[in-house]
């Protein structure tokens, strides 16, 4: 057990040294949410106005939005991350170690989750300087619960992409599949607003509900009847791709 | 002379089939292109479809044929980065450096880059206008203003491209060009591409009216949503001209610099 927190720790520790060491490849995933942000503000901020939007700033409406982007990007670097240690051939050196793999996968993935905490905070940041709301102490903490958790999902979906197709070619599958399921829920615009397609999709998207647990501190009260359908869709997914996470991992054999 | 020419003109069109194969032989180069940009598309006009109910909305048969044109140019745009990329990694491979040593015009290298990047901004127009047509779009001026819409996104892929061969030649690194996509962005919301200027916020707003991307949009938009006007047309074609050009001044300085200091 103890060498298998050790394990956990040291993949970790590897993640944030990739963080200090080379700042310039993680300053797209930290800025891209914020620039999101700040331009969806700036081109719907208006939709407010339409009748039945629940909410008279657009800034607070999207701020939970752009955190579970962010979160979706974190994400899917760790699984671009961990095919480019697969080609290298380092991956082969962890598999060969007596570490057990689903003991890599938590490494692969807490590190994920905590990472997700940096563009939320630069978002967070910026968003209360250009007029979001307060979200309160409780609502702060729903949403970074929310945004760590949502970043353990999508790099579950990392993972299981990168071990299946075991190259960086797949980037571009693992961050716009996850930049689809955050985008295809009440992102832009309360259900009742969304049109056409969008609206059905929403309606049976699980992150539908993630987006409202993180929403509500922004733009209302904090209630457990909001809260906990965030937290049932969040661990529904995680634990279907953590399953195929795991999956790949087995398979994987060494070269 | 001719002779000259002619063989320059063999080498551009014949860099400009490969640069095209390449783009569809590589889902990371091809994807971001045609996929995010519908992608988004798609879900722009399903969360956002209510905006045309705004009053001050510019009267228009649906979102969807608002959005068409912002989606085109944003797939244009990341289509000039993604030949940017694209030569940067010939650069990367020493596969330009093969070419400079050939006899033939290195300006016709970049040119061939170009080109390649002009016809895949075709093949994006007729895209978005399949797209449109299947959703039930009526383009206002008919075939004539299709074939307007098919002219204007390829010159526009073309201007982005210099621009993107420029940096391409200047850094001689995929990363560094690959790294200008959230630049895409922040260009593509402080113009009219996805709303109407008199409904952005400010300072977006206000920077949208001056953005050349503005008028090169409104060109594109225009023979969808409503009739041609002369005035709006030639502003689209001097804004495409203005980045055009810069785009290859740039890269004609960039690549003296670089065959001048090989690297």
């Amino acid at each position: 057990m103890r060498a298998n927190v050790e394990t956990v720790r040291a993949l970790v520790r590897r993640a944030m040294n990739e963080i200090t060491r080379v700042p310039g490849a993680a300053i797209p995933g930290v800025l891209a949410p914020t620039i999101f942000f700040l331009g969806l503000t700036a081109v719907f901020g208006n939709l407010t106005l339409l009748p039945g939007f629940d909410s008279e700033s657009y800034q607070s409406f999207l701020v939970p939005v752009s955190m579970m982007q962010g979160a979706a990007f974190t994400g899917a670097a760790t699984g671009v991350n961990l095919a480019r240690d697969i080609e290298a051939g380092w991956f082969d050196r962890l598999l060969s170690s007596p570490a057990p793999r689903p003991v890599l996968l938590a490494g692969l993935v807490l590190s994920a989750s905590l990472r997700s905490l940096i563009p939320a905070t630069f978002l967070l940041i910026v968003a209360l300087a250009v007029g979001a709301h307060w979200p309160g102490l409780l609502g702060l903490i729903v949403a970074y619960a929310v945004t760590m958790m949502m970043a353990v999902v999508a790099a579950t979906w990392g993972t299981s992409l990168a071990l299946k197709f075991r190259t960086q070619s797949a980037a571009p599958l693992m961050q716009v599949g996850m930049l689809l399921l955050v985008l295809t829920t009440t992102a832009y615009a309360p259900l009742d607003l969304l049109s056409g397609w969008l609206q059905e999709v929403a309606r049976v998207n699980p992150v539908t509900q993630v987006v409202e647990a993180a929403r509500q501190g922004f733009v209302g009260d904090v209630t457990w009847a909001d809260t906990w359908p965030g937290l049932l869709a969040l661990a529904g997914l995680a634990a279907v791709f953590t399953f195929f996470a795991l999956r790949g991992m087995r398979r994987m054999t060494i070269n | 002379m001719i002779e000259r020419l002619v063989a320059n003109a063999r080498v551009v069109a014949a860099l400009g089939a490969r640069s095209v194969k390449q783009t569809a032989r590589r889902p990371q180069l091809a994807a971001p292109l045609v996929i995010f940009p519908t992608a988004l598309l798609a879900i722009q006009t399903g969360g956002a479809g209510r905006a045309v109910d705004l009053p001050e909305f510019p009267p228009v048969e649906s979102f969807l044929a608002f959005m068409l044109a912002g989606a085109m140019v944003q797939s244009v745009m990341l289509a000039g980065n993604s030949g940017g990329i694209a030569l940067a990694l010939d650069i990367e491979m020493g596969f330009t450096d093969r070419l400079f040593a050939a006899p033939i015009s290195r300006f016709g290298v970049v040119l061939g880059r170009l080109a390649g990047t002009a016809a895949l901004g075709a093949m994006i127009a007729l895209w978005f206008v399949a797209i449109g047509l299947i959703f039930g779009v009526e383009f206002e001026e008919g075939v004539a203003g299709v074939l307007w819409i098919v002219v204007l996104v390829s010159a526009s892929s073309l201007a982005f491209g210099g621009i993107g061969a420029a940096i391409a030649l200047k850094s001689g690194k995929a990363s560094v060009v690959q790294g200008l996509f959230p630049l895409v962005f922040v260009i593509l919301f402080l113009s009219t591409a996805f709303f109407p200027a008199n409904l952005m916020l400010e300072p977006a707003a206000s920077v949208a009216e001056y953005n050349p991307l503005s008028f090169i949009v409104e060109g594109i938009r225009e023979p969808i949503v409503a009739e041609f006007q002369l005035a709006d047309q030639l502003e689209a074609v001097a804004a495409i001209l203005g980045i055009g050009l810069f785009g290859i001044a740039l890269s004609w300085v960039a690549l003296r610099a670089r065959a001048r200091t090989g690297g």
